[in-house]
This record gives C-alpha cells, structure tokens and sequence, in this order.
C-alpha cells in the first residue's frame, strides 16, 4: 500500500480505511495482533485484514460488517485526523488541475495545514516530482512529516516549519506550480515569484474572505503575474429517491353519466411515482475563493 | 553530466517544428501544430509560425505585416498609466454616435502604415471627445474594450489539460458533449488517476477526456479506450502533443467485443479480419467473410495465365504481405488489450460519453478490481440516476454520488469586485462510487444468479 500505488492485499504496517456506510469511515494502521474496535464489533487485524483483498466484506464480531478500502487521497480527506480547516475533493480537484499538475511538477505550499491537499498534490506528481510544503506551526509540520512517512510518500516531500511570508518556501527558481492557503497571501507573493521556475509557472491562492482576494490579487499584478483569474466552484450532491405524487381529481367528464352519490372509485387514491434526484435542504454555500494566475517569462 | 541534463530540461521549454502549441489571444485559444510557411488563420488574423521556432514556450508575440511574428521582448508602459483628467459621472455623456472623429477608413489607413495596436488604442483615445468626460473606471474600460480589438498580441503556449478543457469548452463545447472544465477536474480527481495504475476510459470527447487522464499518468501504467464503431476519435489527444513514450501505454479495444471478452468467448483472429476490412460485430459473419475471400483469392490465381508479367505478381505479394504486417500488428495489439483487460483488476474507470451510460458501466465495472473507484459523466441528470438505481439493487459498488458542480467567476478591481455577469449554467453531471469485492459467487456464466432482496435491503440500512 501506498497513497501513491495500488495493491491488491492488506498488508502489515498498511493505513487502511474502514467503510461503515455512506459517509461514515475511518483510517486504520494494521498492526498484527491489534484490533479495532466499531460499532458493529471489533476487527482483529492478522485474521480479518492482513492478506485479505482490498475491498472485501469484514465480519465484525458483533455480526455486523464493514469493507476494507485501499486508501485513497480522497477517502483519506474525508477520514482524516483535522487539525486545521481542510479543502474537500471539490476545490481540490480544481486546484490541481489549473494548476497543471503532473507526474515530474515541483510544487511548493504552504501551509501544509492536516495536509489534506498535500496527498492529492502527492498523488500527482508522483513518482518523478516533489512537494515543498511550509508549515509555521511545528506540531502540525512534524505530524504530517509522519504521515507523509507512514502513507509511503515520504520521499517525494519536504516539510519545511518556516513562515512562508518571512521566509519563503526555501527554493528558488525550481518550481511549476505554488499553492498558498495561508491569512494573509499578498504577503508571500513575492516568494512565490522567487519559488517559481524561471520559464514560468502557475501560482493559486485559497482564500475564504473577498478582500483577502483583492489584495492578493494586487500583490499579484504588481508581482507581474498574469492572466489573472478568481473562481469559487460548489459541490451539488444529489439524493435519488422515488416519489409519489398523488393524482388531482378533476371529477368526471360527464357528470350525468356517473350515477347520483355513487363516487368515482379510482381518482381519489391514484398516484403516479417517478424515480428524481432531490439536492439536500442545505448544502455548503461557501468554502473559499480560489485565485490563479500566471508567471510568464521573465 | 549535469551540464547535458539541464540542456535537456531547457529543451522542452522551447518551441521546436512539428511542435503541437496552443495560441493564445485573450480568452481565446486555439490548437495548432507548428509547420514553416503555414498560413494559420485566428481570430480574423492571419500569420505564419515560422519566426516562433526557436523562441521560449510563453513568449508573447505582434503580427507585422507580411503575416510573420516579432517576439514581445520588453513590457510597454500602459495606455491607462497617462490617463489624467476624467468625469465624475456619466450625466454629460450623450450617445449621438459622433464622439469618436476618427471613421472606420482612418482607422484601417492607420493600421495600412503600420501603426502598433497601442498606438492606434491611444489615437482612438485622442480623438474621443467624451474620453475626458468618462468616469476613471470608464475610461480603464474603454482602453480595455480597445485594446482587445486592436491590439494582436499572440501568446504560443504548451499544451495542458487545462488548455485544452478552457480551449474546448469554449469553442466547440458540443465536440465534448458540454463536459465543462470543472467537471473534467472532478473526474480526474474522483477517479483518482496517477502514474503507474491501470485505467479504462470511455469518451466521445474527442479525445481530450483521454489526454487528460494520459497526462495525469505521465507515460507510466496503462490507459486502455474502449471505443465505438470504427475507430477511436482522439482529435484532442493529439493536440497534446504526448512524447512518443506515452503512445506504448495507450491501448485501445472495441466496445462492440466486451461482451465477448466477458463471456469469455472472445477471438483474436476473427477481430484481426474483421478491423481489416469492414467492422463485422458478428462472429459468424466474419468467419463466413474469410472463406468467401479466400475462395475469391483461388479463383483469380487459377484463372491467371502463367505467363502473366512476374513483376505483378510480386507486387501484389508484397502488398499482401504489407496487408498481412498489417493485421498482425492489429491482432498483437488487440490481443495486448484484452490481456489488460482479461485480468479484470483495472484500477479506475472514467465514462464521459453521448451514450446511455448504464449498460456500459455495468459491463465495464466488471472489468475493474475491487476497492477502485469510478465516475461517469453524463450532460444530462436523468441516465445517471438510471445508474444510480441499478447499481443500488445490484450492489458491488458503494460510495455512490451522484453530484454537480457549479462553477462562477469573479472580476476583481479595487472597490469594484463582483460576480462576472455572464456564467456557465450547467456543466454536466457526475456519479462516481467504489467498487467492491462481489460476494463469493463466482459469476462463472454470464447469467448471474439473484440475490436475495433481504440481503440488500441490510445493506441499504447500513448504508443510510
């Protein structure tokens, strides 16, 4: 198991995600001789994990039953420890897109935060490029080095505890892409230029707040970025369901034909059903702006 | 050594012939490849690339006349930089049609001496009489709006995912069965693609699904396309321009022989004859096909005087023999795919297709391992909850979403920042899930046996 490779079976020292049902899910690190303990009973790791195929249906010992998953860096976003605020697959999913990201792309981030978009960025680099990430909380950077370490993608990262808007990320000039989630972004601007590779890059910017946005969108121009560009992008989920919709009656066509009191015996209770999507009563209306720009040639 | 690596670093940064690029002129994109003495026409314009081989991918270029291109070296200063007097409102400006002197032949004997767009942006500035009435914001917009129409900076870029998904999107957005680019990232994301693993697709995107995805693995792992009818379309792969090591992990297969390979039933050497000549589906047709023309094949031969010029002969030999290559190389490739495929343990499966999407997810989610996930696209809400129902009342999958992005831009300017008036109002719809490990039935026929209701209905319940 890696975040970064598939394999077919659980093995030992493996981060695995326990399945509970929909939205409900937990990583586990399989130990032999451990256990696990959940709602439907405990999973005793050497019988019920190690050699098992990912995937497969695990009997708890109270009879009821989970699946065990390969881990992914989307299943892993929504089970995560949180230390901080996270970014979901939404935003994360447009971050490394319009951020170029590939197999062989240097990235620098910061902050590293509970290194949610960390393993995504990993994932996609892997197995040629490599992640900077700048976190100014110590605790927070040595725990996602572990993790980074523990989920076997340790090699394509270095964690860095620095603040990135005193100190920058570290490197200059070797980077394709930068990613800043930090208070005050416009501050780090300029190290994003100096990170940045000298053929240019792409540089994006999460920030919940509009006039976070609009200082760094000016930091950004006055840094020479181009092709300037703030989106929010919002996630839609659908519930299926049958309804029914009762029919109206709009009495007979005739009412001479129908007898004196005698009631039309189907109008009253017919109903058609129709299988709909129905979008929940509420739903996340807001997680942050996402400002992208460019770094042409210099 | 080290030396010799950085040249080769440098080298892919630099636009060479041959070169697949995008141009780039505002918003506005367009793929092309880089031939000398090639007239390309964008946006109204035309000009040749020639000048731009050799030049840094970025670089930022002026069409002179004679259609060639002259590298932007040094940044202008700005038009907007001399602005000084401006109005408070707009409450003296009076649209009468006659605020600008300069008549459309002015401005087009203007460009006839060989005027640069920002010179003719400021003569237009000049001999506005109400510039100096507008508001500031007025006047940056109407150098803007200007600047857009005559100034013809032309940007050559490398080709990307995101390119090619803004590129699309907005030009021909029906070649890509209005996949927004969004939901392009979603499906990239969801169907968690990266190098090394062993991806299905299947897209009427024109290829560009498929580049994507092939972009993300970076020539490491498999992609196998699965395609209807004739051949697989990848007009935007192409326009990629992928180095020639990422063409030895794309494979290809025909949709229209899944269910053979699934059945188990499935044949190489009737596939060989049949992509030779026309798309025969049926088994039996194919094999009725072969006898037939080799039957033909006899009857010439016998029929031919021996004395018949040898060099004919020999002609068609050769190119029966080229034909013969041919089909080898068709057979070995087929049966290369459907070796991938017949492991049935691919690591992802991503639909984005004009078609009904359930039977083919059904069959194709065989195909794939346990513990995978999987996303389907499709322009329109109802199919997918057709699959969202199915999958439900077959199981083997879980995690299912069915899910929509909404996508809106900002224009951002001191004190005036606001939602971009005009936004995309659909970008499709998505469902994705994770497939399981199917209970120990092993489905040895194609006929599976029923389940029983109660067993899902237990799993539904755990589920909710």
């Amino acid at each position: 198991m890696s975040f970064v490779e598939y394999s077919e079976c659980i093995q030992e020292g493996d981060v695995v995600i326990i399945f509970l049902g929909h939205e409900s899910m937990f990583p586990v690190k399989v130990q032999a001789g451990a256990q696990t303990q959940t709602r439907y009973g405990a999973i005793r790791h050497s019988v019920d994990l190690i050699g098992r195929r990912y995937g497969s249906k695990v009997t708890c010992s109270k009879g009821g039953w989970v699946y065990v998953l390969h881990p992914t860096p989307e299943l892993w976003t929504v089970s995560l420890p949180h230390r901080t605020q996270i970014l979901y697959a939404t935003d994360i999913a447009m971050i490394t897109m319009m951020l170029e990201l590939k197999p062989g792309s240097v990235v620098c981030e910061s902050g590293t935060g509970s290194g949610s978009l960390s393993h995504s960025m990993l994932r996609c680099i892997a197995p040629t490029g490599h992640l900077y990430t700048v976190e100014f909380h110590q605790q927070r950077a040595d725990k996602a080095a572990e993790e980074f370490r523990e989920h076997k993608v340790g090699h394509l990262v270095t964690v860095l505890n620095q603040d990135v808007c005193k100190d920058g990320f570290g490197v200059s000039a070797v980077a394709d892409a930068v990613f800043l989630d930090i208070p005050s972004p416009w501050e780090a601007v300029v190290h994003a230029r100096t990170a940045i590779k000298k053929q240019g890059g792409r540089v994006c910017s999460f920030s919940p707040c509009i006039e976070q946005v609009q200082r760094t969108c000016a930091a950004l121009a006055e840094h020479g970025f181009q092709e300037i560009c703030t989106l929010e992008v919002l996630l839609r989920l659908y519930d299926v369901r049958s309804v029914t919709l009762p029919l109206a009656d709009l009495g007979p066509d005739d009412p001479a034909q129908a007898g004196p009191g005698e009631a039309p015996p189907s109008a009253a209770s017919a109903a058609v059903t129709c299988r709909t999507a129905i979008a929940p009563r509420e739903m996340a209306g807001h997680t942050g702006y996402l400002t992208f720009a460019t770094k042409s040639l210099a | 050594m080290e030396n010799n690596g950085e040249r080769f670093v440098e080298d892919q940064y630099i636009i060479k012939e041959d070169d697949f690029v995008v141009l780039r002129r505002g918003d506005v994109y367009k793929a092309v490849q880089i031939q000398k003495k090639r007239k390309i026409i964008f946006e109204k314009q035309w000009f040749f690339l020639d000048n731009a081989i050799g030049e840094l991918y970025g670089t930022t270029f002026d069409v002179v006349s004679g259609g060639s291109l002259h590298p932007r070296k040094a940044k202008r200063a700005e038009v907007s930089a001399e602005i000084k007097e401006a109005g408070m409102d707009n409450r003296n400006i009076v649209d009468d049609g006659k605020s600008q002197k300069l008549t459309r032949d002015d401005i087009e004997t203007l460009k006839e001496q060989g005027l640069k767009g920002q010179e003719i942006v400021q003569q237009l500035v000049e001999n506005s009489t109400t510039f100096r009435d507008k508001t500031e914001f007025a006047q940056e917009k109407y150098i803007k709006k200007k600047k857009k129409k005559y100034e013809s900076a032309i940007t050559i870029l490398k080709p990307s995912a995101r390119i090619m998904a803004l590129m699309y999107h907005g030009r021909e957005p029906g070649k890509i069965c209005y996949l927004r680019y969004d939901t392009l990232a979603q499906m990239l994301t969801l169907g968690n693609v990266h190098a090394g693993s062993k991806v299905l697709v299947f897209e009427t995107c024109a290829g560009l699904v498929l580049g994507a995805v092939m972009e993300r693995m970076g020539g490491y792992g498999s992609v196998i396309q699965m395609y209807p009818g004739g051949g697989p379309a990848r007009a935007a792969t192409d326009s990629f321009g992928f180095p020639p090591r990422f063409q030895q992990t794309l494979h290809e297969f025909p949709l229209c022989k899944v269910s053979a390979l699934l059945a188990g039933t499935l044949s190489l050497d009737e596939e060989a004859k049949g992509a030779a000549g026309e798309a025969s589906s049926q088994p039996g047709a194919a094999l009725g096909d072969r006898e037939e023309g080799r039957a033909e094949d006899m009857e010439t031969r016998a029929t031919e005087p021996e004395s018949e010029n040898k060099e004919k002969e020999r002609a068609k030999e050769s190119k029966a023999q080229e034909k013969k290559a041919k089909m080898e190389e068709r057979r070995k490739k087929l049966s290369a795919a459907a070796a991938l495929l017949e492991g049935r343990n691919a690591d992802g499966l991503l639909i984005a297709s004009r078609f009904q999407p359930c039977s083919v997810l059904l069959s194709l989610l065989k195909l794939v391992a346990p513990s995978r996930p999987f996303v389907v696209y499709c322009q329109y809400r109802e199919p997918l909850i057709e699959c969202y129902s199915k999958l439900r009342e077959l199981g083997g999958v879980i995690n299912l979403r069915l899910s929509e992005t909404w996508l809106r831009q900002y224009q951002v300017l001191p004190n005036r920042t606001h939602p971009v008036l005009l936004m995309s109002g659909a970008g499709g719809y998505l469902l994705s899930g994770t497939t399981i490990e199917c209970d120990p039935s092993p489905a040895s026929g194609s006929q599976r046996p029923d389940e029983p209701t109660a067993k899902r209905r237990k799993l539904h319940a755990s589920e909710g």
